[in-house]
Protein backbone atom coordinates (compact mmCIF):
# COMPACT_ATOMS: atom_id res chain seq x y z
CA UNK A 1 0.00 0.00 0.00
CA UNK A 2 1.24 3.25 -1.07
CA UNK A 3 1.79 5.63 2.01
CA UNK A 4 4.27 8.73 1.23
CA UNK A 5 6.25 10.40 2.99
CA UNK A 6 5.64 14.08 3.81
CA UNK A 7 2.34 13.49 4.04
CA UNK A 8 -0.11 13.60 7.24
CA UNK A 9 -3.09 11.46 7.38
CA UNK A 10 -5.93 10.67 9.44
CA UNK A 11 -7.38 7.29 10.93
CA UNK A 12 -10.38 7.85 8.30
CA UNK A 13 -8.01 7.52 6.00
CA UNK A 14 -7.74 10.83 4.51
CA UNK A 15 -4.31 12.64 3.70
CA UNK A 16 -3.46 16.09 4.16
CA UNK A 17 -0.26 18.31 2.50
CA UNK A 18 0.30 21.21 4.81
CA UNK A 19 1.96 24.31 2.95
CA UNK A 20 1.68 26.81 5.64
CA UNK A 21 -1.59 28.28 6.16
CA UNK A 22 -2.94 25.58 2.97
CA UNK A 23 -3.17 22.83 2.76
CA UNK A 24 -4.31 20.04 -0.21
CA UNK A 25 -6.25 17.13 0.67
CA UNK A 26 -7.78 13.81 -0.60
CA UNK A 27 -8.09 9.85 0.38
CA UNK A 28 -5.17 7.47 0.70
CA UNK A 29 -4.57 4.73 -1.03
CA UNK A 30 -5.80 2.28 1.27
CA UNK A 31 -8.87 4.23 1.41
CA UNK A 32 -9.35 4.12 -2.85
CA UNK A 33 -8.15 0.33 -2.73
CA UNK A 34 -11.23 -0.56 -0.30
CA UNK A 35 -14.01 1.61 -1.97
CA UNK A 36 -13.11 0.40 -5.23
CA UNK A 37 -14.15 1.70 -8.54
CA UNK A 38 -14.88 5.33 -7.81
CA UNK A 39 -18.00 6.63 -9.89
CA UNK A 40 -19.06 9.99 -8.28
CA UNK A 41 -17.68 12.58 -6.36
CA UNK A 42 -19.66 15.72 -4.43
CA UNK A 43 -17.15 18.13 -3.48
CA UNK A 44 -17.93 21.41 -1.77
CA UNK A 45 -18.35 24.58 -2.50
CA UNK A 46 -15.43 27.10 -2.85
CA UNK A 47 -15.80 29.80 -0.34
CA UNK A 48 -17.39 26.94 2.13
CA UNK A 49 -15.86 26.52 5.97
CA UNK A 50 -15.18 23.38 6.91
CA UNK A 51 -14.22 22.16 10.55
CA UNK A 52 -11.71 19.73 11.31
CA UNK A 53 -12.90 15.74 11.22
CA UNK A 54 -16.30 17.44 9.70
CA UNK A 55 -17.78 15.82 6.19
CA UNK A 56 -16.19 17.98 3.55
CA UNK A 57 -17.21 15.56 0.19
CA UNK A 58 -19.06 12.71 -0.67
CA UNK A 59 -17.28 9.93 -2.27
CA UNK A 60 -19.50 7.03 -4.13
CA UNK A 61 -17.97 3.63 -5.11
CA UNK A 62 -19.95 0.99 -7.33
CA UNK A 63 -21.91 -0.44 -3.84
CA UNK A 64 -21.80 2.50 -1.75
CA UNK A 65 -21.05 6.39 -0.92
CA UNK A 66 -18.53 7.07 1.92
CA UNK A 67 -17.88 10.75 4.11
CA UNK A 68 -14.81 12.21 3.29
CA UNK A 69 -13.73 14.42 6.15
CA UNK A 70 -12.05 17.38 6.61
CA UNK A 71 -7.97 16.43 8.25
CA UNK A 72 -7.89 19.94 9.39
CA UNK A 73 -10.46 23.46 9.78
CA UNK A 74 -10.19 25.66 6.83
CA UNK A 75 -11.72 27.47 3.91
CA UNK A 76 -12.29 25.72 0.81
CA UNK A 77 -10.14 27.52 -1.86
CA UNK A 78 -10.48 24.98 -4.73
CA UNK A 79 -11.90 21.62 -5.98
CA UNK A 80 -10.43 19.50 -8.77
CA UNK A 81 -12.97 19.23 -11.16
CA UNK A 82 -11.42 17.17 -13.58
CA UNK A 83 -13.09 14.34 -11.08
CA UNK A 84 -16.61 15.73 -12.25
CA UNK A 85 -16.21 13.38 -15.27
CA UNK A 86 -13.66 11.56 -14.60
CA UNK A 87 -13.83 10.16 -10.97
CA UNK A 88 -11.69 7.18 -11.32
CA UNK A 89 -8.51 9.01 -11.05
CA UNK A 90 -8.93 8.74 -7.55
CA UNK A 91 -8.51 5.44 -7.72
CA UNK A 92 -5.42 5.81 -10.38
CA UNK A 93 -3.35 8.49 -8.58
CA UNK A 94 -4.98 9.38 -5.09
CA UNK A 95 -2.28 11.55 -3.96
CA UNK A 96 -1.50 13.20 -6.96
CA UNK A 97 -4.08 13.58 -9.76
CA UNK A 98 -6.28 12.41 -7.57
CA UNK A 99 -6.53 15.12 -4.82
CA UNK A 100 -10.32 16.53 -3.57
CA UNK A 101 -9.82 20.17 -2.54
CA UNK A 102 -7.14 22.69 -1.43
CA UNK A 103 -8.32 24.55 1.92
CA UNK A 104 -6.85 28.18 3.39
CA UNK A 105 -7.03 29.89 6.39
CA UNK A 106 -5.81 26.70 7.99
CA UNK A 107 -4.78 27.14 11.79
CA UNK A 108 -1.09 26.99 12.64
CA UNK A 109 -1.31 24.12 14.77
CA UNK A 110 -3.28 22.10 12.25
CA UNK A 111 -0.99 18.62 12.94
CA UNK A 112 -2.01 18.17 15.90
CA UNK A 113 -3.50 14.91 16.24
CA UNK A 114 -2.70 13.81 12.33
CA UNK A 115 -0.31 11.40 12.22
CA UNK A 116 2.97 11.30 9.91
CA UNK A 117 3.58 8.66 6.90
CA UNK A 118 5.21 6.45 9.29
CA UNK A 119 2.53 6.40 11.92
CA UNK A 120 -0.29 5.66 9.25
CA UNK A 121 1.51 2.78 7.90
CA UNK A 122 1.52 1.19 11.25
CA UNK A 123 -1.95 2.42 11.72
CA UNK A 124 -2.90 0.34 8.27
CA UNK A 125 -1.11 -2.70 10.10
CA UNK A 126 -3.68 -2.74 12.92
CA UNK A 127 -6.39 -2.91 10.75
CA UNK B 1 -28.08 -13.66 12.30
CA UNK B 2 -26.29 -17.31 11.50
CA UNK B 3 -23.97 -18.67 13.21
CA UNK B 4 -23.00 -21.70 10.74
CA UNK B 5 -20.24 -20.37 8.68
CA UNK B 6 -20.43 -19.23 5.40
CA UNK B 7 -20.38 -22.17 2.63
CA UNK B 8 -17.73 -21.64 0.22
CA UNK B 9 -17.93 -23.26 -3.93
CA UNK B 10 -15.13 -25.83 -5.06
CA UNK B 11 -13.85 -22.57 -6.27
CA UNK B 12 -13.08 -20.44 -3.52
CA UNK B 13 -9.41 -20.98 -3.31
CA UNK B 14 -8.90 -20.41 -7.36
CA UNK B 15 -10.95 -16.88 -5.99
CA UNK B 16 -8.36 -16.52 -3.25
CA UNK B 17 -5.44 -16.46 -5.36
CA UNK B 18 -6.32 -14.10 -7.87
CA UNK B 19 -7.24 -12.23 -5.20
CA UNK B 20 -10.62 -11.20 -5.21
CA UNK B 21 -12.63 -9.75 -2.50
CA UNK B 22 -14.53 -12.07 -0.81
CA UNK B 23 -18.08 -11.15 0.18
CA UNK B 24 -20.68 -13.53 1.82
CA UNK B 25 -24.18 -13.72 -0.27
CA UNK B 26 -26.90 -15.74 0.23
CA UNK B 27 -25.38 -17.82 3.03
CA UNK B 28 -21.81 -18.56 0.99
CA UNK B 29 -19.07 -16.49 0.71
CA UNK B 30 -19.06 -15.26 -2.84
CA UNK B 31 -16.18 -13.28 -5.04
CA UNK B 32 -17.49 -9.82 -5.31
CA UNK B 33 -15.02 -8.33 -8.00
CA UNK B 34 -11.29 -9.46 -9.03
CA UNK B 35 -9.98 -6.65 -10.95
CA UNK B 36 -12.33 -4.10 -10.24
CA UNK B 37 -16.48 -4.04 -10.88
CA UNK B 38 -16.50 -1.61 -14.04
CA UNK B 39 -13.73 -3.51 -15.93
CA UNK B 40 -15.33 -6.76 -15.64
CA UNK B 41 -19.09 -5.31 -16.44
CA UNK B 42 -17.28 -3.90 -19.62
CA UNK B 43 -15.59 -6.77 -20.10
CA UNK B 44 -18.59 -8.80 -20.12
CA UNK B 45 -20.29 -6.79 -22.39
CA UNK B 46 -17.51 -6.69 -25.20
CA UNK B 47 -15.81 -10.29 -24.42
CA UNK B 48 -16.62 -13.40 -22.07
CA UNK B 49 -16.73 -12.93 -18.40
CA UNK B 50 -16.52 -16.36 -16.23
CA UNK B 51 -19.06 -16.48 -13.27
CA UNK B 52 -18.66 -18.71 -10.52
CA UNK B 53 -22.96 -19.61 -9.93
CA UNK B 54 -21.96 -22.55 -7.93
CA UNK B 55 -23.57 -21.14 -5.20
CA UNK B 56 -27.20 -21.49 -6.52
CA UNK B 57 -29.40 -24.34 -5.97
CA UNK B 58 -30.55 -27.32 -8.25
CA UNK B 59 -33.76 -29.80 -7.84
CA UNK B 60 -34.79 -32.29 -9.73
CA UNK B 61 -38.59 -33.33 -9.97
CA UNK B 62 -39.43 -36.37 -11.59
CA UNK B 63 -42.97 -38.49 -12.30
CA UNK B 64 -45.93 -38.66 -14.74
CA UNK B 65 -47.83 -36.10 -13.00
CA UNK B 66 -45.24 -33.90 -12.04
CA UNK B 67 -45.33 -31.14 -14.92
CA UNK B 68 -48.98 -31.19 -13.63
CA UNK B 69 -47.54 -30.51 -9.97
CA UNK B 70 -45.39 -27.66 -11.17
CA UNK B 71 -47.69 -26.33 -12.83
CA UNK B 72 -49.73 -25.31 -9.67
CA UNK B 73 -46.70 -24.24 -8.01
CA UNK B 74 -44.64 -22.35 -10.62
CA UNK B 75 -46.39 -19.13 -12.20
CA UNK B 76 -45.00 -19.60 -15.52
CA UNK B 77 -46.86 -22.36 -18.09
CA UNK B 78 -44.90 -25.73 -17.92
CA UNK B 79 -46.95 -28.04 -19.34
CA UNK B 80 -46.51 -26.80 -22.79
CA UNK B 81 -43.02 -26.06 -21.97
CA UNK B 82 -40.91 -28.78 -24.47
CA UNK B 83 -38.19 -30.87 -23.61
CA UNK B 84 -35.01 -28.78 -24.06
CA UNK B 85 -36.68 -25.55 -23.23
CA UNK B 86 -36.51 -23.72 -20.32
CA UNK B 87 -38.63 -21.11 -18.61
CA UNK B 88 -38.47 -17.87 -16.19
CA UNK B 89 -41.44 -17.91 -13.77
CA UNK B 90 -41.96 -17.31 -9.89
CA UNK B 91 -42.82 -19.72 -6.61
CA UNK B 92 -45.59 -17.94 -4.63
CA UNK B 93 -47.05 -18.22 -1.49
CA UNK B 94 -50.68 -18.54 -0.57
CA UNK B 95 -50.89 -14.72 -0.75
CA UNK B 96 -49.06 -13.93 -3.84
CA UNK B 97 -45.93 -13.05 -2.07
CA UNK B 98 -42.99 -14.09 -3.96
CA UNK B 99 -40.88 -17.11 -2.40
CA UNK B 100 -37.98 -17.14 -5.32
CA UNK B 101 -37.56 -16.35 -8.96
CA UNK B 102 -36.39 -19.74 -10.54
CA UNK B 103 -35.83 -21.09 -13.98
CA UNK B 104 -38.05 -24.74 -14.76
CA UNK B 105 -35.94 -26.99 -17.34
CA UNK B 106 -37.83 -29.46 -18.87
CA UNK B 107 -35.32 -32.13 -19.19
CA UNK B 108 -38.10 -34.82 -20.59
CA UNK B 109 -41.23 -35.49 -21.16
CA UNK B 110 -41.38 -36.29 -16.74
CA UNK B 111 -38.15 -34.82 -15.72
CA UNK B 112 -37.72 -31.43 -14.83
CA UNK B 113 -34.37 -29.30 -13.24
CA UNK B 114 -35.85 -26.24 -11.01
CA UNK B 115 -32.77 -23.69 -10.67
CA UNK B 116 -32.88 -21.49 -7.36
CA UNK B 117 -31.44 -18.44 -5.74
CA UNK B 118 -29.12 -19.81 -2.88
CA UNK B 119 -30.68 -17.69 -0.15
CA UNK B 120 -34.18 -19.05 -0.66
CA UNK B 121 -32.53 -22.45 -1.12
CA UNK B 122 -33.88 -24.13 2.29
CA UNK B 123 -37.23 -22.28 1.98
CA UNK B 124 -37.59 -23.42 -1.76
CA UNK B 125 -36.90 -26.87 -0.46
CA UNK B 126 -39.54 -27.24 1.51
CA UNK B 127 -42.23 -25.50 0.25
CA UNK B 128 -42.09 -27.33 -3.24
CA UNK B 129 -41.67 -30.83 -1.51
CA UNK B 130 -44.39 -30.36 0.70
CA UNK B 131 -46.30 -29.84 -2.13
CA UNK B 132 -45.22 -32.60 -4.41
CA UNK B 133 -48.13 -35.16 -4.92
CA UNK B 134 -47.57 -39.14 -4.14
CA UNK B 135 -45.13 -40.22 -7.53
CA UNK B 136 -43.59 -37.12 -7.79
CA UNK B 137 -40.17 -37.32 -6.51
CA UNK B 138 -37.56 -34.46 -5.53
CA UNK B 139 -33.66 -33.98 -5.25
CA UNK B 140 -32.37 -31.50 -3.99
CA UNK B 141 -28.74 -31.94 -6.43
CA UNK B 142 -27.79 -28.59 -5.21
CA UNK B 143 -24.24 -30.10 -3.26
CA UNK B 144 -23.82 -32.16 -6.52
CA UNK B 145 -24.09 -29.62 -9.30
CA UNK B 146 -21.27 -27.24 -10.34
CA UNK B 147 -22.91 -24.10 -12.12
CA UNK B 148 -20.56 -21.87 -14.43
CA UNK B 149 -21.51 -19.41 -16.38
CA UNK B 150 -19.93 -18.01 -19.55
CA UNK B 151 -21.43 -14.49 -20.40
CA UNK B 152 -20.61 -12.35 -23.67
CA UNK B 153 -20.55 -11.84 -26.76
CA UNK B 154 -17.30 -13.92 -27.59
CA UNK B 155 -19.05 -16.77 -25.09
CA UNK B 156 -19.79 -18.80 -28.05
CA UNK B 157 -16.72 -18.54 -30.02
CA UNK B 158 -14.91 -19.86 -26.56
CA UNK B 159 -16.86 -22.45 -25.30
CA UNK B 160 -17.76 -24.20 -28.38
CA UNK B 161 -14.16 -25.66 -28.90
CA UNK B 162 -14.67 -27.37 -25.89
CA UNK B 163 -18.13 -28.81 -26.28
CA UNK B 164 -19.50 -31.55 -28.35
CA UNK B 165 -22.80 -30.08 -29.17
CA UNK B 166 -23.14 -27.59 -31.70
CA UNK B 167 -24.05 -24.27 -29.59
CA UNK B 168 -25.63 -22.32 -32.61
CA UNK B 169 -28.27 -24.51 -32.76
CA UNK B 170 -29.12 -23.29 -29.30
CA UNK B 171 -32.36 -20.62 -29.08
CA UNK B 172 -32.31 -18.20 -26.48
CA UNK B 173 -33.94 -20.05 -22.86
CA UNK B 174 -32.30 -23.11 -25.34
CA UNK B 175 -30.81 -26.31 -23.51
CA UNK B 176 -28.89 -29.06 -24.20
CA UNK B 177 -27.03 -32.15 -22.62
CA UNK B 178 -23.95 -32.53 -23.91
CA UNK B 179 -20.08 -32.69 -22.93
CA UNK B 180 -18.08 -30.00 -22.40
CA UNK B 181 -14.40 -30.33 -22.03
CA UNK B 182 -15.16 -34.29 -22.36
CA UNK B 183 -17.62 -34.25 -19.27
CA UNK B 184 -21.14 -34.36 -19.24
CA UNK B 185 -22.71 -30.76 -18.89
CA UNK B 186 -25.44 -29.01 -19.10
CA UNK B 187 -25.48 -25.98 -21.27
CA UNK B 188 -28.35 -23.72 -21.48
CA UNK B 189 -28.13 -20.27 -23.60
CA UNK B 190 -29.17 -18.08 -20.44
CA UNK B 191 -27.76 -15.59 -18.31
CA UNK B 192 -28.16 -12.83 -16.07
CA UNK B 193 -26.30 -10.22 -17.99
CA UNK B 194 -28.05 -9.08 -20.77
CA UNK B 195 -25.30 -10.55 -22.97
CA UNK B 196 -25.44 -13.47 -25.45
CA UNK B 197 -23.92 -16.74 -23.35
CA UNK B 198 -24.34 -19.75 -21.61
CA UNK B 199 -25.02 -21.65 -18.28
CA UNK B 200 -23.25 -24.69 -17.90
CA UNK B 201 -23.85 -27.27 -14.92
CA UNK B 202 -21.84 -30.10 -14.68
CA UNK B 203 -20.64 -32.38 -11.57
CA UNK B 204 -19.44 -30.75 -9.03
CA UNK B 205 -15.84 -32.17 -8.60
CA UNK B 206 -15.59 -30.94 -12.54
CA UNK B 207 -16.29 -27.36 -11.87
CA UNK B 208 -12.53 -26.87 -10.83
CA UNK B 209 -10.98 -28.52 -14.37
CA UNK B 210 -13.81 -26.22 -15.98
CA UNK B 211 -13.08 -23.12 -14.27
CA UNK B 212 -9.00 -23.62 -15.63
CA UNK B 213 -10.01 -24.37 -19.12
CA UNK B 214 -12.20 -21.13 -19.68
CA UNK B 215 -9.84 -19.61 -18.13
CA UNK B 216 -6.72 -20.76 -20.31
CA UNK B 217 -9.13 -18.53 -23.21
CA UNK B 218 -7.12 -15.39 -22.92
CA UNK B 219 -10.71 -14.04 -24.06
CA UNK B 220 -12.15 -14.70 -20.61
CA UNK B 221 -11.61 -13.50 -17.72
CA UNK B 222 -13.41 -13.74 -14.49
CA UNK B 223 -16.40 -11.63 -12.83
CA UNK B 224 -17.43 -11.43 -9.76
CA UNK B 225 -21.06 -10.77 -8.41
CA UNK B 226 -20.49 -6.70 -8.31
CA UNK B 227 -20.71 -6.67 -12.14
CA UNK B 228 -23.28 -9.64 -11.70
CA UNK B 229 -25.40 -6.98 -10.16
CA UNK B 230 -24.77 -3.63 -12.20
CA UNK B 231 -25.29 -6.10 -15.18
CA UNK B 232 -28.80 -7.32 -14.04
CA UNK B 233 -29.41 -4.10 -13.35
CA UNK B 234 -28.82 -1.98 -16.47
CA UNK B 235 -30.92 -4.67 -18.32
CA UNK B 236 -33.51 -4.23 -15.67
CA UNK B 237 -33.53 -7.98 -14.46
CA UNK B 238 -34.70 -8.47 -10.42
CA UNK B 239 -32.83 -9.47 -8.02
CA UNK B 240 -34.84 -11.57 -4.89
CA UNK B 241 -34.80 -9.62 -1.77
CA UNK B 242 -34.36 -6.38 -3.81
CA UNK B 243 -36.87 -6.41 -6.35
CA UNK B 244 -39.30 -9.25 -5.42
CA UNK B 245 -40.12 -10.35 -1.68
CA UNK B 246 -42.81 -12.45 0.33
CA UNK B 247 -45.09 -9.34 0.60
CA UNK B 248 -45.30 -8.04 -2.51
CA UNK B 249 -47.21 -9.60 -5.71
CA UNK B 250 -44.97 -10.29 -8.96
CA UNK B 251 -47.98 -8.30 -10.36
CA UNK B 252 -46.32 -4.97 -10.10
CA UNK B 253 -42.92 -5.99 -11.64
CA UNK B 254 -43.83 -5.76 -15.10
CA UNK B 255 -42.84 -9.53 -15.49
CA UNK B 256 -46.12 -10.73 -17.30
CA UNK B 257 -44.85 -12.81 -19.38
CA UNK B 258 -43.94 -15.11 -16.17
CA UNK B 259 -47.15 -15.27 -15.01
CA UNK B 260 -50.09 -17.31 -16.97
CA UNK B 261 -52.78 -16.29 -15.22
CA UNK B 262 -55.28 -18.55 -16.94
CA UNK B 263 -54.03 -21.55 -14.71
CA UNK B 264 -54.13 -22.58 -11.33
CA UNK B 265 -50.99 -21.81 -9.40
CA UNK B 266 -51.11 -21.31 -5.72
CA UNK B 267 -50.54 -17.52 -5.31
CA UNK B 268 -52.93 -17.14 -8.73
CA UNK B 269 -56.02 -15.16 -7.24
CA UNK B 270 -53.81 -12.41 -5.21
CA UNK B 271 -51.83 -12.00 -8.45
CA UNK B 272 -55.22 -12.06 -10.46
CA UNK B 273 -56.90 -9.23 -8.07
CA UNK B 274 -53.76 -6.95 -8.06
CA UNK B 275 -53.14 -7.28 -11.86
CA UNK B 276 -57.26 -6.79 -13.08
CA UNK B 277 -56.96 -3.49 -11.12
CA UNK B 278 -53.84 -2.99 -11.98
CA UNK B 279 -51.08 -3.10 -8.88
CA UNK B 280 -51.71 0.12 -6.43
CA UNK B 281 -47.41 0.00 -6.76
CA UNK B 282 -45.64 -0.76 -9.70
CA UNK B 283 -41.70 -1.40 -10.46
CA UNK B 284 -40.22 1.74 -12.99
CA UNK B 285 -36.73 2.13 -14.05
CA UNK B 286 -35.22 5.44 -13.04
CA UNK B 287 -32.78 7.20 -15.23
CA UNK B 288 -30.76 9.91 -12.70
CA UNK B 289 -28.84 12.82 -13.93
CA UNK B 290 -25.29 12.43 -12.77
CA UNK B 291 -23.55 9.55 -12.05
CA UNK B 292 -24.49 10.51 -8.41
CA UNK B 293 -26.25 7.31 -7.66
CA UNK B 294 -29.71 5.86 -5.78
CA UNK B 295 -29.74 2.85 -3.37
CA UNK B 296 -31.65 0.55 -1.96
CA UNK B 297 -34.26 1.55 0.42
CA UNK B 298 -34.03 5.18 -0.33
CA UNK B 299 -36.95 7.39 -0.34
CA UNK B 300 -38.26 8.25 -3.46
CA UNK B 301 -40.35 11.77 -3.50
CA UNK B 302 -42.61 13.89 -5.73
CA UNK B 303 -42.53 17.26 -4.63
CA UNK B 304 -42.78 17.21 -1.20
CA UNK B 305 -44.75 13.56 -0.90
CA UNK B 306 -43.05 10.62 -0.30
CA UNK B 307 -44.28 8.11 -2.66
CA UNK B 308 -42.01 5.17 -3.07
CA UNK B 309 -39.06 3.24 -2.34
CA UNK B 310 -35.75 2.26 -4.64
CA UNK B 311 -35.00 -1.45 -4.61
CA UNK B 312 -31.53 -1.13 -6.08
CA UNK B 313 -29.54 1.60 -7.82
CA UNK B 314 -26.09 1.89 -8.60
CA UNK B 315 -24.17 3.76 -11.32
CA UNK B 316 -24.18 1.79 -14.89
CA UNK B 317 -20.82 1.47 -16.46
CA UNK B 318 -22.40 1.06 -19.59
CA UNK B 319 -25.23 4.02 -19.83
CA UNK B 320 -23.43 6.61 -18.19
CA UNK B 321 -25.17 7.75 -15.28
CA UNK B 322 -26.84 5.87 -12.23
CA UNK B 323 -30.05 4.63 -12.91
CA UNK B 324 -32.19 2.75 -10.33
CA UNK B 325 -35.22 0.35 -9.87
CA UNK B 326 -38.04 1.08 -7.43
CA UNK B 327 -41.92 0.81 -6.67
CA UNK B 328 -44.12 3.90 -7.13
CA UNK B 329 -47.89 4.18 -7.11
CA UNK B 330 -49.20 3.63 -10.65
CA UNK B 331 -50.28 7.05 -11.50
CA UNK B 332 -46.48 8.17 -11.22
CA UNK B 333 -45.20 5.35 -13.67
CA UNK B 334 -45.75 6.78 -17.05
CA UNK B 335 -42.51 7.28 -19.10
CA UNK B 336 -41.15 10.92 -18.43
CA UNK B 337 -42.17 11.23 -15.12
CA UNK B 338 -40.39 13.62 -13.76
CA UNK B 339 -39.33 12.30 -9.34
CA UNK B 340 -36.79 12.68 -6.84
CA UNK B 341 -34.92 10.61 -4.72
CA UNK B 342 -34.13 11.13 -0.94
CA UNK B 343 -30.48 9.78 -0.58
CA UNK B 344 -30.73 11.08 3.43
CA UNK B 345 -27.72 13.79 2.15
CA UNK B 346 -29.34 15.18 -1.16
CA UNK B 347 -32.01 14.85 -3.43
CA UNK B 348 -31.31 13.62 -6.65
CA UNK B 349 -33.52 14.24 -9.82
CA UNK B 350 -34.61 11.38 -11.83
CA UNK B 351 -36.87 10.46 -14.66
CA UNK B 352 -39.25 7.17 -14.97
CA UNK B 353 -37.68 5.91 -18.18
CA UNK B 354 -38.38 2.27 -20.16
CA UNK B 355 -36.84 -0.71 -19.12
CA UNK B 356 -33.87 -1.99 -20.20
CA UNK B 357 -32.01 0.98 -19.33
CA UNK B 358 -29.51 -0.55 -21.90
CA UNK B 359 -30.38 -1.82 -25.14
CA UNK B 360 -27.44 -2.68 -26.51
CA UNK B 361 -27.23 -6.33 -25.16
CA UNK B 362 -26.38 -9.47 -27.36
CA UNK B 363 -28.69 -11.86 -25.04
CA UNK B 364 -31.48 -12.34 -27.70
CA UNK B 365 -29.87 -11.78 -30.67
CA UNK B 366 -26.48 -13.32 -30.66
CA UNK B 367 -22.92 -11.33 -31.18
CA UNK B 368 -22.96 -9.09 -33.13
CA UNK B 369 -21.35 -10.16 -36.52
Amino acid sequence: MNVPDGLLFTKEHEWVRLAGATAVMGISDHAQTALGDITYVDLPGVGKTVAQGGGVAVVESVKAASDVYAPVSGTVRAVNAALGDHPEIINQDPYGKGWLCELENVAPDAAGGLMTAAQYRSYLETL
Amino acid sequence: MNAEPNLRTPLYSEHSALQARIAPFGGWDMPIQYTGIIEEHVHTRTAASLFDTCHMGEFRVCGTAAAQALDRLITCPIASLAPGRCRYGFLLNETGGVLDDLITYRISEDEFMIVVNAGTLPGDRAWIAAHLPAGVTFDDESDETGKLDLQGPLAGEVLQPLTAGDLRTLKYFGFMQTTVCGVPALVSRTGYTGEYGFEVYLPVEQTLMLWRALLDDPRVKPAGLGARDTLRLEIGLPLYGHELCATRTPAGAGMSFAIDLKKDFIGQPAVAADAQTGPREQLVGLQLTSRQSARAAQTIVCGDKKIGVVTSGSFAPSVGTAVALGYVPKEHVQVGTALQIDTGRARLDARVVPLPFYTNGTARTGPRS
